[in-house]
């Protein structure tokens, strides 16, 4: 009578089956760190003299938050973190390479496995079934020399999702909605695990949902591992790594959320807070400075299609600047090969090497003192964009692209 | 372990960018430097004011957003001894632990800025000596306490080459 989170730590203690608010030990399977956090962690690592790494092809140190960097200072952490990776064997993502919850997605991790990363949304790998939280830097490179960490096991709260979205309606909105309901801290220390019609969402769908669970302050959003689990590993020749996971029937969960997708609509978030939504027809007007389409949220190929589907023979409004970065290098050649980055440059758009671009607020697109940005990231508080005098407003890419042809937020659907 | 000191108190929603900005985003590697400009989007003059041994009360959700661990050892390094807030982001609790830095949840309204508060940390009593209104928070959990007190969780290690569940009286 397990819930996914409970049934997959299980399979990571030493013995028997662990219990909600338990301190456990756990073994960790993939473990890595950003160039915001890492070089933290290695100055704690080698101040304890345990600077090693028992498992280095799942140890991965990401350049992609300064990515190529922006100053000397940055520039210095960056030559620690390769350091590090030549010396312990451990991985280093490149600059260019893309953002760290992509490449695990792509490369990294299998369903089953305990994932910890010294950045928030690193629970966007619960979408392939994997117990994967965010942690500090610290934490993670505990997890780097010894190969596990404690948990305390959370309660679990189930989010049935029923019928299908309709057309213009993405999962971006499924989770800005979720969020905007329970609150920033609506499920504190909580697991959530997606459930009901869920064969309707894409992987790609279900990694935008799982990557913001986080801001609704949860520990993990998990999905079961399926067919299209199963499906997606095949197409990344990793089939055989597929396990099948899910909760089980009479599995105990604190809480059941329901939503009914046949009639949700667009959602925005409105500054400073994620859980300040709004429906579509609330948010319309607001006139914008900058357009953002990427991050570990919204910087898949999916997503590019659907934003380039929306631009394609458009210009963008004047005086706007939309600014679109692939999530992965991967991605990147993918969106080339598909034209898509094409139709963003002609209708004025700029495209940025694979990182987080101006998620964090480091370079590549700092907000001006008032000035208004549409972005598909996953966080909006203040100063995020690197100016606390910025405002920044969250959609799912097919908003932020009908937004930017417009200048205003704008209803996606009227360009279906 | 008991602790002693004065109140700065905030609000709601005070983010990991509030505490240390992402535009400082260079200066994680100097953290020092990084605390002059401790909570400066939540209150610009408040690494100035902060003195050695000062408490942090606050309202809900304190610390969401990112894992920055920068946050809770800056917040530590400008002297602030303890923090209570109405909740907790998850992964800033859990950071603040692993820094030695200790935190209460507590319903903090009747709490004001300026106030003196003496709390025993095992106990969870709060005893505020301004108001002398007196307080229970729930303690934290044996092994974080145990955290605490070897001085972080780096320093735990270091005492026991490993995790140590273990609970000792
Ligand atoms: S894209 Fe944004 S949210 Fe995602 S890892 Fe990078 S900075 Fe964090």
């Amino acid at each position: 009578m397990m819930t996914l989170a409970e049934k997959i730590l299980s399979m990571h203690v030493k013995k028997g089956n662990v219990k909600p608010d338990e301190i456990i030990i756990a073994e960790v399977n993939v473990a890595m760190v950003q160039d915001g956090t890492g070089p933290l962690t290695i100055m704690e690592l080698e101040k304890i003299g345990m600077d090693r790494v028992v498992n280095p092809e799942k140890t991965v140190l990401f350049i992609d938050h300064s990515a190529p960097s922006s100053r000397k200072e940055l520039s210095n952490a960056h030559m620690m973190m390769r350091a590090f990776a030549n010396k312990t064997g451990a991985v280093l993502s490149e600059a260019g390479e893309g953002v760290c919850h992509q490449r695990l997605i792509e490369d990294y991790v299998l369903p089953g496995d305990v994932v910890v990363g010294a950045d928030s949304h690193t629970c966007t790998s619960g979408a392939l079934s994997a117990f994967a939280t965010g942690m500090g830097s610290t934490d993670v490179g505990l997890a780097f020399a010894l190969g596990k960490t404690w948990f305390k096991v959370p309660q679990t709260y189930k989010i049935v999702l029923k019928g299908t979205l309709p057309e213009g309606v993405y999962a971006k909105d499924i989770i800005l909605y979720l969020i905007g309901k329970i609150g920033a801290d609506g499920a504190t220390y909580k697991a959530l695990e997606f459930s009901g019609d869920i064969e309707n969402l894409k992987m790609s769908d279900r990694f935008t949902i799982s990557n913001m669970a986080v801001e609704a302050g949860a520990k993990v959003g998990l999905f079961p591992s399926d067919l299209i689990t199963k499906e997606y590993l095949f197409s990344r020749g990793k089939g055989d790594k597929w396990i099948e996971l899910y909760p089980d029937k009479d599995a105990q969960y604190e809480k059941t959320i329901e939503i009914d997708l046949n009639k949700l609509e667009p959602h925005v978030s409105f500054p400073h807070t994620v859980d300040n939504t709004r429906v579509i027809k609330d948010a319309e007007g607001v006139e914008l400075n900058q357009v953002y389409i990427g991050t570990c949220t919204n910087g898949r190929l999916e997503d590019l299609r659907i934003a380039a589907k929306i631009l394609k023979g458009k210009k963008i409004k004047k005086g706007l600047r939309l600014i679109v970065v692939p999530a992965s290098r991967e991605v990147y050649l993918n969106a080339l090969r598909e034209g898509l980055i094409e139709i963003f440059v002609k209708s004025g758009g700029l495209v940025l090497a694979p990182g987080c671009g101006p998620c964090v607020g480091v370079h590549e697109g700092v907000l001006g003192d008032g000035e208004k940005c549409l972005s598909t990231q996953n966080r909006n508080f203040k100063g995020r964009m690197g100016n606390p005098k910025g405002e920044i407003y969250l959609s799912s890419p097919a908003t932020a692209a009908a937004s930017a042809i417009v200048g205003k937020i704008t209803d996606p659907r009227n360009f279906l | 372990m008991v602790i002693e000191g004065r109140v700065w108190k905030f609000g709601d929603s005070i983010s990991t960018d509030h505490i240390a900005p992402g535009r400082y985003f260079h200066l994680r590697q100097n953290l020092p430097e990084l605390a002059k400009h401790v909570l400066e989007d939540a209150d610009p003059e408040f690494s100035k004011k902060v003195k050695q041994g000062d408490i942090i009360v606050a309202g809900e959700n304190f610390g969401l957003g990112s894992s920055r661990e920068h946050a809770p050892r800056i917040i530590k390094l400008a002297g602030v001894s303890l923090i209570i807030a109405k909740s907790f982001a998850r992964i800033f609790y859990r950071n603040a632990i692993n820094v030695g830095l200790p935190v209460l949840e507590l319903n903090t309204d009747e709490i004001n800025e300026g106030d003196i508060l003496k709390v025993d940390l095992e106990k969870g009593l709060i005893e505020d000596k301004s108001t002398g209104k007196v307080y229970n928070a729930p303690p934290l959990p044996a092994f974080m306490l145990k955290i605490i007190r070897d001085g972080g969780i780096t320093e735990h290690i270091k005492k026991y080459s490993d995790f140590n569940l273990e609970i000792d009286n």
